[in-house]
């Protein structure tokens, strides 16, 4: 018994020993941490981490890696990676507004887009906006190419940046863009000086530009309508009975049909066809060609970074084992067919959703 | 007269005369006289003839009364489901059409796109988590909480690093705000775009995010708030999303945030880690967020120099317009809408302003020519948005209805015309016009601009 005893406080006092050690480990761990407040909570980083994570690059190039590239280098990544969204002269606007047009030599000599103000443009460009290069360095490296962004190597980015802005005649075809010259390109940036930051909206406390009336009676003479949605529009938006509520005071108006001549009284009448709508929740193929991505890069009609899928199905129009085949690109990936963008393979889905998503490619059904 | 031996002999009841329905009707409710009466009714049909009996349903001939009221219905006859037969719930089926939408053509890409809140269907305030508005620059993602990381570094003793355990020790608050997208109105600059409210102001959302305060985490840190007088704040998907957060503004009241109305983040709202930043457009609220970096000058990055930039005419564009000004609309009724009849209606909307509370919305039925101050419901909460009610009897004539809201530091809702007069109609963001929905005699609600 005594033993038994012994051998607990024993147990316990070198329990208490390990924690002792514990406690002066943390508490020292703490010291070079530098919490105060906190004790435990977060730790410093490591100088590699911020390296990994720190990738932002200023106006005034803080952040920016050494490195260089030509416009003849960034024009060949481009082709192979940006054309596709970008447009071979960064002038596509099939996906994202167009990157260069729009901007003159007498705008770099002014620092003032002047086709900002006469609306001559039927588009504001990249070109146009952007007031410093390196926003354009940062957004290539963190971001592009969209559908594989962090791929490029400083250098790249470098050539890229070179590239786009020879397509605005701001550097010439033979430039090499590199960190010792960037601050002598921002000089030219066409648009360096179309920013204002002269108005009450960057603090919660800054002055508003407008104010409107308090008036309360007879405040206009005469009410005009300026604008009204036109009536070819008017199911743009699809049905907007399927988009309301199917009871209730308020309900969605059938924008199938023209407008009703009549008030449909307190039961609804005129209004049964709304009550047949369901909810428009998409089910089927076309939703899992959404929910799987495969329409980040390939649209009904038009081509985006893929192939359209009226082009795929023309293509493979009356082939035998069309479908086996698409299914195994879809599978395995692919490229060539289309230009020189593969297709990545598509792992993640389920050899039923294939076929599902291959047949409906094909047939529509 | 009867025997007096016949009183004694039993008299077999008759059978059947209750219709299986009546008798499960009386399990469940009890007798009442209507019931009672139905028994009577049966028991003398079922003595005076055996067919009349069998053929006593509990039926009413139409006239006599609603049919929802007369005939039972199937939720009162059988057995309901067991709990937790949808283990986290659903909405009614009855309420499927109220779903986040995208509008047709806005984008070519769904991963860089924006889908629109109903708020022609909602009530109150608060916006439920499945309807929050969603806007993407490169796709969403499931992230693992357990691999997420916070890093906080630049003008700071220590830059230090936070995992969402480390986050979810520190002292929490719990703040309900609006988030609106700058462009929340922007397809309306110039004409009237699209029908509904869903898609001219639906990219507004509010909702109570539960986080550590920004400053609490900048503290720790040991952030020079002498010098860094700004903050970025980047995200963790592939558009490395990065806002330039003015902390001289926005220091007291910005909140890094896991929680959103009581459970974690969605994760196409940001799951496990957003910035809440009251007040400010909802770019700036960087979702997924991992690094916050605090500095001595903006950033300019590419979402506040080439996107959420304001042309103005003179070929200027206003950079770093970050504050939501007071706004309001009316959400019932609203375009796209139909009212059943003439008669009482109550009118409501929702009023919010990103420089602090709402103290007043009126409601014009003309156009703006008289009204009339709504009653604002309760909580009325700084950068949140408030919910106003006003009562109407409509006469069944055609009328254009307005709401204006006026916030606490005295700014009223401009009119589009008083906006368009000084900005032009090439802003895209910051629109925060009355909106005017036109009233049919047919009782349809339709989009225009007045003016």
């Amino acid at each position: 018994m005594f033993k038994l005893v012994n051998l607990i406080a024993r147990l316990s006092l070198v329990s208490a020993l390990a924690l002792t050690a514990q406690l002066s480990i943390a508490q020292s761990t703490q010291g070079t941490q530098g919490s105060t407040k906190f004790p435990g909570i977060g730790r410093n980083a490591t100088p590699a981490e911020v390296i990994a994570w720190d990738i932002d690059v200023r106006p005034d190039f803080k952040g920016l890696p050494k490195g260089s590239g030509s416009v003849e280098q960034g024009q060949a990544i481009w082709e192979s990676k940006c054309a596709s969204c970008h447009g071979v002269f960064g002038e596509s606007n099939e996906i994202f507004t167009p990157i260069a047009g729009g901007t003159t030599a007498d705008d770099i000599k002014t620092g003032r887009v002047a086709s900002l103000a006469d609306r001559k443009q039927p588009q504001r460009t990249t070109l146009m906006k952007v007031p410093t290069v390196s926003t354009l360095w940062d957004y290539i490296y963190r971001a592009m190419p969209w559908n594989a962004p962090r791929s490029l190597t400083p250098n790249d980015t470098y050539a890229l940046v070179a590239f786009i802005l020879s397509l605005g005649e701001i550097v010439p075809d033979d430039f090499v863009l590199s960190d010792a010259n960037i601050a002598e390109v921002q000089k030219k940036m066409p648009n360096r000086n179309g920013m204002t930051r002269n108005h009450g909206f960057w603090s919660v406390n800054g002055k508003p530009d407008v104010n409107g009336s308090s008036c309360m009676t007879n405040c206009v003479k005469f009410v005009q309508i300026g604008s009204t949605l036109p009536d070819f529009a008017r199911n743009a938006h699809g049905n907007i009975a399927e988009q309301n509520r199917l009871y209730g005071p308020y309900r969605g108006s059938d924008s199938t049909k023209p407008p009703l001549a009549k008030l449909p009284g307190s039961s609804g009448e005129g209004l049964a066809h709304a009550a047949d709508t369901h909810a428009a929740s998409t089910k089927g193929p076309a939703a899992l060609f959404k929910n799987e991505n495969c329409s980040a890069c390939h649209a009904p009609n038009a081509k985006l970074v893929g192939p359209s899928i009226a082009d795929i199905a023309a293509k493979y129009k009356g082939q035998s084992g069309a479908q086996e085949k698409l299914m195994a690109k879809v599978k395995n990936g692919g490229s060539g067919v289309w230009g020189a963008i593969p297709m990545p393979p598509q792992s993640q889905l389920s050899d039923e959703d294939r076929a599902t998503l291959v047949r409906w490619v094909l047939t529509g059904q | 007269m009867e025997k007096p031996a016949n009183r004694a002999r039993l008299v077999k009841a008759p059978e059947h005369f209750i219709s299986q329905e009546l008798i499960a009707d009386i399990n469940t409710n009890g007798l009442d006289e209507t019931r009672r009466g139905f028994l009577r009714k049966g028991f003398m049909s079922a003595v005076g003839g055996a067919a009349a009996s069998l053929a006593a349903p509990l039926a009413f001939a139409a006239g006599e009364g609603d049919p929802a009221i007369l005939e039972k219905q199937e939720w009162q006859t059988t057995l309901g489901k067991n709990v937790a037969t949808m283990p986290y719930g659903v909405p009614s089926i009855y309420e499927a059409n109220l779903i986040r939408r995208e509008s047709p053509g806005l984008t070519r890409v769904s991963a860089a796109s924006v889908a629109f809140t109903p708020l022609q269907g909602l009530f109150g305030t608060i916006t439920p988590n499945g309807l929050h508005f969603e806007r993407h620059h490169q796709g969403w993602y499931n992230l693992n909480p357990e691999t997420h990381r916070l890093m906080v570094n630049g003008l700071v003793k220590n830059a230090r690093v936070f995992t969402m355990n480390d986050l979810m020790r520190l002292p929490s608050v719990s703040r309900t705000h609006f988030i609106e997208c700058g462009a929340n109105t922007g397809l309306e600059w110039g004409n009237v775009a699209v029908p509904t409210v869903q898609y001219t102001h639906g990219m507004l959302s509010c909702c109570e995010f539960t986080g550590v305060p920004l400053k609490v985490l900048l503290e720790e840190c040991g952030a020079d708030l002498k010098k860094g007088k700004f903050l970025l704040a980047e995200g963790g998907d592939g558009s490395g999303m990065t806002r330039t957060i003015n902390l001289e503004s926005c220091l007291d009241d910005t909140i890094v945030a896991w929680s959103m109305n009581g459970e974690m983040l969605r994760p196409e709202n940001g799951f496990p880690l957003r910035l809440v930043v009251p007040g400010v457009q909802g770019v700036s609220w960087v979702k997924w967020l991992r690094r916050l970096e605090v500095g001595d000058m903006p950033w300019n990055a590419k979402d506040e120099a080439v996107h959420y930039i304001e042309l103005m005419p003179d070929g200027m564009h206003r950079q770093y317009a970050s504050i939501q000004e007071c706004k309001s609309v009316i959400t019932t009724p609203s375009g796209g809408q139909q009212l059943l009849d003439k008669g009482f209606y109550n009118v409501s909307g929702m009023a919010w302003s990103g420089r602090g509370k709402i103290k007043r919305v009126d409601v014009s039925f003309d156009g703006g020519n008289n009204w009339r101050t709504a009653r604002l419901e309760t909580p009325i909460l700084t950068k949140s948005i408030t919910r106003f009610n006003i009562d109407w009897v409509w006469d069944g004539s055609p009328a254009i209805l307005q709401s204006r809201a006026v916030d606490d530091t005295g700014y009223i809702q401009p009119s589009i015309k008083v906006l368009r007069d000084l900005r032009g109609n090439r802003s895209i963001y910051h629109n925060n016009a009355i909106q005017s929905w036109k009233l049919d005699s047919n009782g349809e609600v339709s989009n225009v601009q007045v003016g």
